[in-house]
């Protein structure tokens, strides 16, 4: 290469910089494009707008009755909705919440004190705590337990015992009147 | 150099070497004259490969992946679709056939010290099969949409919930939505087929390492010479066939008589996102992994140190000290294997178990064995241990023995 390049125009070593530099610069080049060309690829697996469409559910608090629950879907999950009794009221409020795993105060979990409203997924692994009806195990907390790990959720829904590092979410919603309320 | 007297063979030859090829990785690949039947699981999971993607091509004739078909398109196989039946358990057993297939080998390697130099990076390229393989069964999993297809799906890909700052975001994007639902089954369609064909890539180039270093030994010392060889073809090709036939009987004895033997009975419920089954457990070839990871409190660390589990074999010839392969001649090493073997089994049935009491305690010290045997014994083991003195050549044994 170098006896055929004049040494007038271009001396070898310049030659070889200047190669260089056209190497870098495509090889550059090129490897942007690529990671660009990517995202449409990646964000192609995200949820589509006809998922997010789906995101709000309403729901009618008027049928449950005090000491009942009903679980309710949103975005395709689970969502607890507990018509909480005095006691377990108190339960959640006489907690001393900053010796929890994730400290949080019952009044920051409820906009109205009664209706306690959760999405119904464990924050360990995903699976569906039980305790919505009478009749499944609630946990050493009264509240949910989940059986996969056994993770004990309380009458908040905060993680007491067990594997899963957060409570249980609330999902963001409005009461949109007195008994309705909106998911999402 | 004439591959055949054939005039056509010749014609394509000179244009597309392809039998010089096939004779130079089939017949005239030398081949230890000492290797034993623990040498024939390699060609009998490349077998079982190919019986995957065959029934799996024609069971995705008439599977639907979608929600709301999944379950029944799997039963319409079941009931209606000639030999459909016969299709999904070749392919669901042939599963099981896999992994268990690829297990032994995997503990071949470990007992002759195949992974040693120069077989790093066929080593390496055999974890990497193994990896896929994990994938590839997970997602097929996932297909008929049962109550453990879907909330097996959930828990696995809740493990990536725990990566710090962007777990959701990444759980999000594994899903296509909100929670395991639709859009993830079709990619896991896509992925489950797709991948089958990666590790069949992966193969040939697994062979293309093997063939380059040459198969390992019983004796785990190198060919000398020509004297320690034998053409593949046609002594292995007829060993391997005859383990083929072998194995076919094991497997297809599953496959009529107990066909849902590695089965869970819960998934033939179709799936239910709003109701978790009382006792979730993966298929059996993840139990142990599945082990380690409850074997911690602490969900990160617990998902880590399953990962860990697995990529810790990529290191395993560098942890490895001792330059002798063969356990054979490795008195302290020989055991020590077969104690790391139980403990495998140990975090396997602790994996079936519930939690709680003594299985959470036992689940515990197996897996800090685990990574004890590698992370500690191995490297102390290779420095410590005197092996015991080592034939001058493969054929060596053989002609004492005779002498005498
Ligand atoms: C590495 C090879 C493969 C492995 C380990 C594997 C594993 C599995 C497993 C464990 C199942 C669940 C079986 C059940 O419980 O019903 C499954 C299902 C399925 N696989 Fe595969 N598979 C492989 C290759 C393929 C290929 C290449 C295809 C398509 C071309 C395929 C198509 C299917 C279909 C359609 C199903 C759903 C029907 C059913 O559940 O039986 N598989 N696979
Ligand atoms: S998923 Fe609830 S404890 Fe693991």
């Amino acid at each position: 290469m170098a006896h055929s390049a004049p040494s007038t125009q271009v001396g070898p070593g310049e030659a070889k910089t200047r190669r260089d530099f056209l190497l870098y610069a495509t090889s550059a080049t090129g490897a942007v494009g690529t990671a660009l060309a990517l995202w449409p690829f990646i964000h192609s697996m995200n949820p589509a707008a006809d998922v997010l469409a789906l995101s709000s559910s309403d729901i009618d608090l008027a049928p449950v009755v005090p000491g009942q629950a009903i679980t309710v879907t949103w975005r395709g999950k689970p969502v607890f909705v507990r018509h909480r009794m005095p006691e377990e009221i108190t339960a959640a409020q006489n907690v001393d919440f900053s010796t929890l795993p994730d400290p949080q105060k019952d009044e920051e979990r409820v906009q109205k004190q009664n209706w306690l409203i959760l999405v119904g997924v464990c924050t360990h692994l995903g699976c569906v705590p039980l305790g919505q009806k009478t009749t499944d195990p609630r946990g050493a907390y009264n509240g949910w337990f989940c059986p996969c790990h056994g993770s004990h959720y309380d009458t908040s829904g905060r993680i007491r015992k067990g594997p899963a590092p957060l409570n249980l979410a609330v999902p963001p919603y409005v009461f949109t009147s007195d008994t309705t309320i909106r998911i999402g | 150099m004439a591959v055949s007297s054939n005039r056509i063979v010749r014609w394509v030859d000179d244009r597309l070497p392809i039998f010089t090829l096939m004779h130079h990785s089939t017949s005239a690949y030398p081949t230890p004259n000492n290797l034993n039947y623990w040498w024939n699981f390699g060609s009998l999971a490349g077998f079982v490969l190919v019986v995957m993607i065959l029934s799996g091509i024609f069971l995705a004739m008439n599977y639907t992946p979608h929600t709301a078909h999944a379950f029944e398109s799997v039963e319409r196989i079941m009931r209606d679709v000639n030999y459909g039946w016969l299709l999904r358990y070749l392919h669901m057993n042939g599963g099981s056939m896999f992994f268990a297939l690829v297990y032994i080998h995997l503990f071949r390697g470990m007992y002759y010290g195949s992974y040693k130099s120069p077989r790093e990076v066929l080593w390496w390229i055999g974890v990497i099969i193994f990896i896929c393989m994990m994938a590839t069964a997970f997602m097929g999993y996932v297909l008929p949409w049962g109550q453990m297809s879907f909330w097996g799906a959930t828990v696995i890909t809740n493990l990536f919930s725990a990566v710090p700052l962007v777990g959701t975001e990444i759980v999000t994007w594994l899903w296509g939505g909100f929670s395991v639902d639709n859009p993830t089954l079709n990619r896991f369609f896509s992925l489950h087929y797709l991948l089958p064909f990666i590790i069949f890539g992966l193969v040939v180039v697994h062979l293309w390492a093997l063939h380059t270093v040459k198969s390992n030994n019983p004796l785990g010392i190198d060919i000398k010479g020509p004297q320690d060889t034998i053409p593949f073809h046609p002594y292995y090709t007829i060993k391997d066939l005859y383990g083929i036939g072998l194995f076919l009987m094991f497997y297809l004895f599953f496959v009529f008589f107990a066909p849902n033997f590695f089965g869970e009975p819960d998934n033939y419920i179709p799936a239910n996102p709003m109701v978790t089954p009382p006792h979730i457990v993966p298929e059996w070839y993840f139990l142990p992994f599945y082990a380690i990871l409850r074997a911690v409190p602490d969900k990160l660390s617990g998902v880590v140190l399953m990962f860990a589990a697995i990529l810790v074999l990529f290191v395993l010839p560098w942890l490895d000290t001792s330059k002798v392969r063969s356990a054979r001649f490795r008195p302290i090493y020989k055991q020590l294997f077969w104690i790391f073997f139980l403990d495998c089994l140990i975090l396997g049935w602790i994996g079936a178990k519930p939690p709680e009491g003594a299985y959470l305690v036992i689940g515990r010290i197996a897996t800090v064995y685990y990574f004890a045997h590698f992370l500690i014994l191995l490297p102390l083991t290779g420095w410590f241990e005197k092996p015991r003195p080592l034939p001058d050549s493969i054929g060596a044994p053989v002609i004492t023995t005779v002498k005498r």
